[in-house]
Order: C-alpha cells, then sequence, then structure tokens
C-alpha cells in the first residue's frame, strides 16, 4: 500500500469539520440577524420597522395657539398676530421680586449664587448682562438708545444687532407661524426658539427614517 | 366582498368585477349590504360633474359610513377653491435641519396608512460638498443627532406643478387640477394603474397596495373629500396642501409643526403674502426646472 494514502483520510476528515464549523458559525450569524440582531445595526429599527406619529406622544402634534387665536377673535381687526408668551424659567419674573431689594452690582463677575446656570456664548466675549437688561428696573430690557421695553417686545432688542432677519420675522419669513395664512397669526418671539444667552440652535434626534421598500408589509 | 361589509366603503373596482352594468345597481344593494346611496355613488358620474345635491348626498353618505367604522364622528366636506388665491409654498434650505417633523406631521394630519407605511413627504439629505443631487441622495439618514456637519436636507412631497405631467396620463380624468391650483384625486374614480406615478418626476405619488391601517384613535376626524379622507386599498394618493386646512385659510399642518420654521405658505396672487416676499427678497428654484412642470413649490436660501 502507498504510504502517503494513509495520511489522505484524516486530512479531508478535518476539512469537513471545518467545512462544518464554518456553515454552522454562518447559520447562526444569519440566524441572529433575521431575529433583530440588524435592529442593532440600523438604530431603532430605522428602515426596518413602520413607526406612526403616535409613537411620539412627546410631540404637540396639534399647535394648541390655534385654539387662543381663534378665541381672541382678532378676524377682520388690524391685530394682525399676538406673539407668544415670552419663556421664563418657573417663579423668576417679575424680577424686581428679588431685585427691588437688593443693590445693583455692575461689576463684571462669574454669577455663581443665582443664574449661575446661564453661560453666555452670544457673539463677542465682552457681553455682558447690562447690555440688554435695565439696571435699576430688572422687569425691563434696555435697547441701545436707552428705551425701556418689557420682554414681551424683546424682538425689537434683538433686532437692533440681526436687522435683516428682524425684518425677515416680521414678513413671517424667519421663524414658525401658527394660524391662519389669509388671517390672524400666533408669532414667537426670538426667546422662544433661540435661547438668549446663548442663541444658537442645538441639534435635535431625528425621527425614523421611512420604511425600505423591501420591508414594507401589510394585509 | 367580505372587506366592503368591514370596511364600509365599497371599491367601485371590486363591485365592477362582480356585476353586470344592467343590474348593478340592484345587485349592489342586495350582495353588499352597501347603502341604495352609496351605491349611486359609484354609479355616478366623476367628482368634477356632481350636482350641489348629489356631492351633498355623497358627503353625507361618507360621513356615515366613516363614523360608524371608526366609532366617532367624522366630517367630510368638500370646500371649494376660495376666488383670487393661487396657492403656492416656499421651503428654506438654508434652515431645514432634517428632524422629519413634517413628515409624521403629515401623516397625522391626513390620516395616511399606518402600515403599510406612507409617507407625502421624503426628506433628502445630501453632501454640502456635492450639492443638490438627487441622484446621490438619501431619505434613509439616521444619526443621533441632526444637523450633521457636512450635510444639508431637501424635504420633497408633491410639487403642485402647473403643467402636472400625472393629471394628463390618468385615462380616467380621475386627477386634475383645482382653480386654486391644488392638484387633487378622486378615490372613488381612480381605477388604480398606477400612470400617474410613473409620469410624475418627483417620486410624490403613493400607492395603497394593501388595506390601509388607520387606528381609529389615530383618526384626523376633520376631512376633505379630495383630501385626507380615509382610503382605500387600491388607489393613489399625495400631497395637497393640506386642502382641508388651507381652503378654510389655515396654514398645511407641516409649515406649523417645523421647529425652524423652514416651512411658508400662502397665495401667490396676493403681492403681501409670505411666498411672494419671499420670491422677490430671496434665492429661489424649483426641482428638475428643465422638465418645464412648473411647481408651485419653491425652495429657497434665506441666508
Ligand atoms: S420639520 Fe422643518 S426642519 Fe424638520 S425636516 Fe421638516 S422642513 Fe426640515
Amino acid at each position: 500500500m502507498d504510504p502517503d494514502h494513509r495520511d489522505v483520510l484524516p486530512q479531508s476528515s478535518s476539512l469537513i469539520i471545518l467545512l462544518i464549523l464554518f456553515a454552522g458559525i454562518g447559520l447562526l450569524t444569519i440566524f441572529s440577524i433575521v431575529k433583530g440582531g440588524a435592529e442593532i445595526e440600523w438604530h431603532e429599527g430605522g428602515g426596518l420597522k413602520a413607526f406612526a406619529p403616535e409613537d411620539f406622544p412627546e410631540i404637540e402634534w396639534n399647535d394648541p395657539s390655534i385654539d387662543q387665536l381663534d378665541a381672541a377673535g382678532l378676524e377682520g381687526s388690524n391685530e394682525a398676530f399676538k406673539v407668544a408668551p415670552p419663556p421664563f424659567s418657573e417663579d423668576i419674573f417679575p424680577c424686581t421680586e428679588c431685585h427691588a431689594e437688593m443693590e445693583p452690582d455692575v461689576e463684571r463677575r462669574v454669577l455663581e449664587d443665582m443664574h449661575d446656570d446661564i453661560v453666555l456664548d452670544h457673539g463677542p466675549k465682552e457681553r455682558w448682562c447690562f447690555d440688554c437688561h435695565n439696571v435699576d428696573d430688572r422687569d425691563r430690557l434696555r435697547l441701545a438708545n436707552g428705551t425701556l421695553i418689557g420682554f414681551d417686545e424683546s424682538y425689537r432688542l434683538c433686532g437692533q444687532c440681526h436687522g435683516t432677519i428682524f425684518r425677515d420675522w416680521r414678513q413671517g419669513i424667519h421663524g414658525r407661524r401658527v394660524g391662519y395664512w389669509n388671517g390672524p397669526k400666533r408669532y414667537l418671539l426670538c426667546a422662544n426658539c433661540h435661547n438668549p444667552h446663548a442663541p444658537k440652535f442645538r441639534p435635535i434626534k431625528p425621527l425614523p427614517p421611512p420604511v425600505r421598500p423591501e420591508f414594507l408589509a401589510g394585509r | 366582498m367580505s372587506q366592503d361589509a368591514k370596511g364600509g366603503d365599497v371599491g367601485r373596482r371590486d363591485f365592477l368585477r362582480g356585476a353586470g352594468l344592467a343590474t348593478m345597481a340592484t345587485m349592489a344593494t342586495r350582495f353588499t349590504g352597501a347603502s341604495p346611496r352609496a351605491v349611486e355613488r359609484f354609479l355616478a358620474t366623476r367628482f368634477t360633474e356632481l350636482s350641489p345635491d348629489e356631492v351633498e348626498a355623497i358627503l353625507a353618505d361618507l360621513e356615515r359610513d366613516y363614523s360608524r367604522r371608526f366609532g366617532k364622528e367624522v366630517s367630510v366636506s368638500a370646500t371649494p377653491p376660495m376666488d383670487d388665491v393661487f396657492f403656492g409654498y416656499g421651503l428654506d434650505i438654508s434652515r431645514c435641519i432634517g428632524c422629519r417633523r413634517c413628515v409624521y406631521a403629515c401623516v397625522k394630519e391626513n390620516n395616511q396608512s399606518r402600515d403599510p407605511q406612507i409617507h407625502w413627504i421624503r426628506v433628502l439629505e445630501m453632501e454640502k460638498e456635492k450639492g443638490i443631487d438627487l441622484a446621490e441622495s438619501s431619505p434613509y439618514y439616521d444619526p443621533e443627532q441632526v444637523p450633521e456637519e457636512d450635510f444639508f436636507y431637501l424635504p420633497v412631497a408633491c410639487q403642485q406643478c402647473r403643467n402636472a405631467p400625472c393629471t394628463r396620463v390618468c385615462p380616467v380624468k380621475a386627477t386634475w387640477q383645482e382653480k386654486d391650483g391644488i392638484v387633487v384625486i378622486d378615490y372613488d374614480w381612480c381605477i388604480g394603474c398606477r400612470c400617474c406615478m410613473s409620469a410624475c418626476p418627483y417620486g410624490a405619488r403613493h400607492f395603497n397596495w394593501a388595506e390601509p391601517e388607520l387606528p381609529a384613535v389615530a383618526v384626523n376626524p376633520d376631512t376633505h373629500i379630495l383630501g385626507n379622507r380615509p382610503r382605500m386599498k387600491g388607489v393613489v394618493e399625495k400631497c395637497t396642501f393640506c386642502i382641508q386646512r388651507v381652503r378654510n385659510g389655515r396654514y398645511p399642518a407641516c409649515s406649523e409643526i417645523c421647529p425652524v420654521g423652514a416651512r411658508k405658505f400662502g397665495n401667490l396672487l396676493d403681492e403681501e403674502s409670505e411666498i411672494r416676499y419671499l420670491m422677490r427678497e430671496k434665492r429661489v428654484f424649483v426641482l428638475k426646472e428643465e422638465l418645464a412642470t412648473k411647481p408651485k413649490f419653491y425652495y429657497f436660501y434665506a441666508t
């Protein structure tokens, strides 16, 4: 007998064992992907699962301000729009509640006891509270020319620097509107969307992508 | 026909399949249990040729059907176009962040099928470096947060063309442009041939391949017969500028939900309108201008 012939058998059997092993691992992988492992790759099953608006109860799909607008009965009046109220933090207004009793400290400093959550990130480094807030009557804002205005008119303050955007806003091109294209509208203050102390828009989480055609279900 | 009993909304095609023309009315009444009015509806002429009385009867009939089916009051109107109004839409690409709030607000407002899923708005993600390149764009982007540094976003829905190829190819004239510019579909007249879908260069038309799934709790009960009323299997649908809202003066749902205020809407015939202002003051373009479809949907850059 050919001595080499003996070796052929063990060689091919180890090959077969290897093949079986590979096939097993392959099958397991495919199985785990089909069983939902794929959701790890597309986060939240994006493109695989049909999401509906009802899956996002945290989003206000119908802006309730339309009811206020209807109730205000602006139809036909000259008052073409209403601005949403300023977005004050809870119990912060009127400012004079605390500040009336306090000696104004115009020193530029890092705020410690109160308002320490405010981080100024708005234009030049020299920006300071009293560029916009009025020292003597804290319930008002102060324009560059000394005019005092309420917080509900803060767009006039922003408009001093952001003239072109202010113009677009008044025309309804900048910012969101709720209401009637041919009648009363609810405008938003700049501060309703932009944090006045750090106005740059923060990125947000997108809602899920559409289902890829190959995963469209249905009866 | 079992589906008819369940849905309460008999498909014209199902019906035609089952009955000879001569005895259609009586047979339909007997077999489907549908009211004689409902039957009249299928035999009637197309929507545009109905008399006001016939329209009233059909609306009442639909309301009864839907209210029974969804267990709550559903209204169906046929509010006509306003005089001296021609609608246009503006979308600010320099602001859109691709968050898809508009996509889902549209589904909610317009009673689209939840599963199989139908979206009238598709937000395309594009690389800033490549500019507007539809072939390279993707609607399936899904990062943790948007906007992403190197990308911009282009939401696309029905472009409401003045010169609409979709309406021209429809063999039964089930889709047309209204006086106020809204391109609508008569779902009762649509035969589901999908010619309009292949004619639309914007992929804006969608087909109900299966019975639409619309949970009763999710139904928007304020509907228009040519717009967001619940649809049936086998018909084509698409954006109507929220016909049920805009003909009553409201903004479309997508424009009210957009967190960055990128979406603008109004009357193209009114020089003072928001849409005319942006067309005057901003850089504006339309999609696939070279096809001469003349969209009333304008993309613009506010900055
Ligand atoms: S909601 Fe506005 S920002 Fe978000 S994708 Fe739609 S158009 Fe863009």
